[in-house]
């Protein structure tokens, strides 16, 4: 079939409106920017203010409280950012994990038929939910060091771990080379726990027989570790001493940190638990009832053929609580956890480059969430039910 | 209570410089001020002795009385002010956004801020930042703070000059860098930290006005920074400059002079020509800056000379108990000092 010939612009066809009116649209945007633009530049080069990122270079000069990788006030600003950005990452990065365990046990006792672990559930969700994020963190950061006492006087719950109001204070592995070896032999257990897990599929799909997984993964990833240790007669341990001030050496978890983690995950998981609990309800009772009848035990409905279900509503939703949890991180500053946006201010406020700053700032967070959200989209896809 | 996200402040600062447009800057703050009537002032969010909010909203302090000085000074009256409390993180942006029209917030002139779009106006306070402590902790001198965790408030040169300090001497520290100065404070009485460090003013403030118990607490001796404290405003306003640094003077020749709040009338009949040309009495000085004859009488009257600022809101009557020190005039083996008046 042959298309009648036509005018290629015709205005009325309304497929060449709607492009019209698109252009018109993006090229009214491209304006605004590039008004707003030559605004600022006009703006910041009128009050003498430097632009461009050559301050990245320059010593820093600032100290920052906690760091992942060595860093010094010596060390130039773009380390002092390389800096920022590992603690944002690790606080998002354990912020969601431990948000989804706990909004999802939380979703499903919701679901619970017993009353009183089903009302906990609610209260939560609503307690935690309806109290703005700011005001939960000043909670228990106010907690953490009002409630401690300080480090002289320190709890000492289990020997060798140390509790005040400069953090939790835990032995460390000290230098000593067996410690490469227990890793080695951890990262041997995992493999082979993945291997197990495969066989064990394959096994099931051929014989409908299902080995103990559980204990099997558990021998694996510590009993492998454990054995290294023990054949080098134990590794030596880092042990938190008061030394001056403050306990040297072993871990710290610092009250910054802790009362961060604890708000992010608290409060992410009370949205989780809604997306969970109704991602559950929406899967069918139908599908709950033909699994019992099969002979299923109610947790492995769940697990075969509730949940994965449910996944498919649940996934979308939770991709956008843990892009909230990444973006709530930069509350840090308020009680004093050096994220990236408390690291980017500083250097704004020496460096007088507010427009550098920020726009890193902005970048920083859109890179985190496009990733992020890019990952929970292959996930997505890779649950998604496919037509058999 | 106002809460201040730091991320917000950031964006708005930047904000700030994308938005503003050409006509906050056109006409010269002076007629913005007078077509408004009212005087924009950014100053602290609450520091006792230079700017602090009572419970009915009225401020006071070293940093407000200067703002009531230039608002007595262009306007007419001290009252016609506008406070707006920022924090170490935002002030300077707000000045250069045009939110405000001047900058009086215990702010260290240095020469990064300076070239920032900004120009200073003379010194009100000479400080330096120092470190406070607990008793208990049996530390005398900051030389045995190595290992301290210290508290400090970001967007400060006082965060800038802790590092230098302690590299200096060769000593290690955990800072925890806190936003809002309400917690900042809150976590070093609570003994998050083992030390606040802020302007020696400052801690005297919040000794005196925060800690529960200010005996249990000492300001070690070293002083390790210059934190010369002075008003701000935007750089490229020469009259409006002009104006504001000539009101600080005119507050500090006032006090020279001998000339208070009490006796400025008397004095505008005063046999020295030098008082009467201070005062408007004589000569057209106002005129030359582009205000009326009476703008210093007025200031002077209406807020009291420098002495009288200095003793009403940190001297030895107040909670601070300050010395004058550095903050004495010239004759006196102080610093302040204003250029002739003529
Ligand atoms: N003079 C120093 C420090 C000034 C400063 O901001 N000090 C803090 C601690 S005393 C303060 O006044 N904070 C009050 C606030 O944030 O409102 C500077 O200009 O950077």
């Amino acid at each position: 079939m042959s298309a009648p010939p036509r005018n290629r612009l015709n205005p009325n066809d309304p497929r060449v409106r709607a492009l019209l009116w698109q252009a018109l649209v993006l090229g009214l945007v491209a304006l605004g920017t590039w008004y707003l633009a030559s605004n600022t530049m006009a703006n910041v080069a009128r009050l003498g203010v430097a632009s461009g990122y050559g301050f990245l270079g320059r010593e820093a000069g600032f100290q920052i409280g906690e760091t992942l990788v060595a860093y010094g006030p010596q060390d130039p600003y773009a380390r002092a950012f390389l800096v920022g950005v590992l603690n944002t990452l690790k606080v998002a990065g354990i912020g969601i994990v431990l948000a989804t365990i706990l909004g999802t046990v939380v979703g499903i006792a919701r679901l619970s038929r017993n009353f009183l672990v089903n009302r906990l559930a609610a209260g939560y969700v609503e307690a935690l939910r309806n109290v703005p994020l700011l005001l939960q963190l000043f909670l228990w950061y106010g907690v953490l060091t009002e409630g401690l006492p300080g480090p002289r006087q320190a709890l000492e719950p289990l020997p060798g771990l140390f509790l005040s109001n400069r953090g939790l204070k835990l032995p460390g592995p000290a230098d000593d080379p067996t410690w490469s070896w227990v890793a080695a032999a951890f990262g041997l257990g995992v493999l082979l726990a993945l291997a197990a897990t495969a066989w064990n599929k394959g096994r099931q799909a051929r014989t409908g027989k299902r080995l103990p997984l559980l204990p099997i993964t558990l021998g694996l990833l510590l009993g492998l570790p454990g054995l290294v240790m023990l054949a080098f007669g134990g590794a030596a341990l880092d042990m938190p001493v008061l030394k001056g001030f403050n306990f040297q050496g072993g871990v710290t978890l610092t009250p910054e940190l802790a009362a961060l983690l604890f708000g992010l995950v608290t409060y992410t998981a009370a949205f989780i638990a809604e997306i969970v609990r109704s991602g559950i309800q929406a899967v069918g009772h139908g599908q709950t009832e033909a699994a019992l009848a099969l002979g299923l035990s109610r947790g492995r409905v769940l697990r075969l053929v509730v949940l994965p279900q449910a996944l498919r509503v649940i996934i979308p939703p939770t991709t956008s609580q843990f892009l909230n949890l990444t973006k709530n991180s930069s509350l840090a500053v308020a009680i004093g956890y050096p994220d990236f946006v408390s690291v980017a201010n500083t250097t704004i406020n020496q460096t007088g480059q507010a427009v550098e700053g920020v726009a890193a700032i902005m970048a920083v967070f859109l890179a985190v969430s496009l990733s992020l959200s890019a990952l929970m989209n292959w996930y997505n896809r890779r649950i998604a039910l496919v037509d058999r | 209570m106002s809460l201040r996200f730091s991320t917000m402040t950031a964006a708005l600062m930047a904000l700030g410089l994308i938005g503003m447009g050409g006509a906050a800057q056109a006409g010269p703050t002076l007629d913005a001020v007078k077509a408004r009537g009212q005087l924009v002032c950014g100053v602290n969010t609450g520091l006792a002795g230079f700017s602090n909010p009572d419970s009915q909203g009225k401020w006071t302090g070293l940093d407000v009385d200067v703002c009531r000085a230039v608002a007595a000074a262009v306007l007419g009256d001290a009252n016609k002010v506008r406070y707006t409390p920022l924090s170490a993180q935002q002030r300077l942006t707000a000045l250069q956004a045009g939110e405000i029209d001047i900058l009086s917030r215990n702010t260290t002139w240095s020469l990064t801020r300076d070239a920032q779009g900004l120009d200073f106006a003379p010194v009100t306070y000479y400080d330096g930042q120092g470190f406070m402590v607990n008793k208990s902790l049996g530390v005398t001198s900051a030389k045995q703070l190595d290992g301290a965790t210290v508290c400090v408030q970001p967007g400060t040169t006082t965060e800038l000059n802790l590092a230098d300090y302690f590299r200096a001497n060769n000593m290690s520290f955990k800072p925890v860098v806190i936003e809002a100065l309400d917690e900042v404070n809150a976590a070093f009485f609570a003994g998050r930290c083992d030390v606040l460090t802020t302007d020696v003013s400052g801690l005297a403030g919040i000794r005196a006005t925060v800690a529960t118990k200010p005996d249990d607490f000492l300001i070690l001796p070293e002083v390790v920074s210059k934190e010369p404290l002075a008003p701000v405003v935007r750089h490229g306003d020469d009259q409006w400059r002009d104006i504001v640094r000539w009101t600080v003077y005119a507050l500090v020749e006032a006090e020279e002079k001998g000339v208070t709040s009490a006796n400025a009338d008397e004095k505008l009949k005063s046999a020295d020509p030098g008082v009467q040309r201070l005062l408007g009495a004589q000569g057209d000085l106002g005129k030359l800056l582009g205000l009326e004859p009476q703008w210093s009488h007025r200031a002077v009257k209406q807020v009291g000379n420098y002495g009288e600022i200095f003793e009403r809101n940190l001297g030895k009557s107040t909670p601070l108990k300050l010395e004058r020190g550095l903050n004495a005039l010239w004759l006196n083996g102080g610093l302040m000092y204003a250029p002739p008046f003529r």
